[in-house]
């Protein structure tokens, strides 16, 4: 998957605040659908499809035991989210940082405070 | 300078970007920094070694703008421009916005938001900025 729009699924994903909460609870470990299901007032179906968005965004993963078969964080697709949301504010806090400079400047040209008409 | 901040940078929606700073001066200042080209071209240049070489804006409602950047080492260009599509001076802009290379389908729509905090004793009046970009498919 291009890295550009494997991003979006994962932002996608992370839009919403229930599969947040799933993120949340399987940071502390692996869970099956049914463990996962209980704190919210879902059915299991309807986790399930969170769970699918969560996976196919590369999120979550699916852990050995055949029976539970248990989701768990895969922690590397936040952290790209992370880095790229890093660079981006990084790259804006450069350009602010500029305006400061220049504000302080046009600030000594015309001490007037408030909106000028 | 104590009232410039930090930038804030949240997501609160599936294709929304919201960055969030104060600045130490009159919001005139702020906008004029925005859309003034002579001024724009001095800071909105992104990581070291780009210049801004075209900076032209047309601010009114239906006006265009068009930004080229500039590396200086390698000669690589990179352009973006758009479209005005509400403006109130001087504190409010919302314009279209597409780079000529675009990575993403559709066009995104920037937002900037000048709001004017009460001036405290002894600092001028510092001015917060909010720039929200958000992608249209």
């Amino acid at each position: 998957m291009h890295a550009t729009h494997r991003l979006d699924t994962v932002f996608a994903a992370l839009a919403d605040p229930t599969r947040r909460a799933i993120l949340a609870r399987l940071a502390s470990g692996e869970a099956s659908v049914t463990e996962l299901a209980e704190p919210f007032a879902m059915s299991q179906p309807a986790i399930s499809k969170h769970l699918k968005v969560l996976e196919r965004a590369g999120l979550v993963s699916r852990g050995r035991d055949a029976q539970r078969r248990p989701r768990r964080l895969e922690p590397k697709r936040l952290r790209e989210a992370t880095k790229w949301l890093e660079r981006y504010r990084r790259l804006w806090e450069g350009n602010y940082q500029r305006l400061d400079a220049l504000l302080e400047q046009l600030k000594a040209k015309d001490p007037t405070p408030g909106d000028r008409q | 300078m104590t009232t410039a901040g930090t930038l804030r940078l949240t997501t609160p929606g599936e294709r929304e970007l919201v960055m969030t700073r104060s600045f130490d001066a009159p919001r005139q200042l702020v906008f004029d920094a925005h859309t003034k080209p002579a001024l724009v071209r001095r800071w909105l240049l992104g990581p070291p070694g780009w210049s801004m070489p075209v900076c032209e804006i047309d601010l009114r409602v239906g006006g265009k703008y068009r930004y080229v950047w500039h590396h200086d080492r390698d000669g690589t260009k990179m352009g973006m421009g758009g479209v005005y599509r509400e403006i109130k001076m001087p504190e409010r802009i919302v314009n279209t916005e597409k780079f000529d290379e675009a990575w993403y389908p559709g066009e995104a729509l920037g937002t900037l938001v000048l709001v004017e905090r009460a001036a405290r004793p002894r600092s001028r009046i510092p001015c917060a900025t909010s720039r929200a970009r958000r992608a249209t498919p």
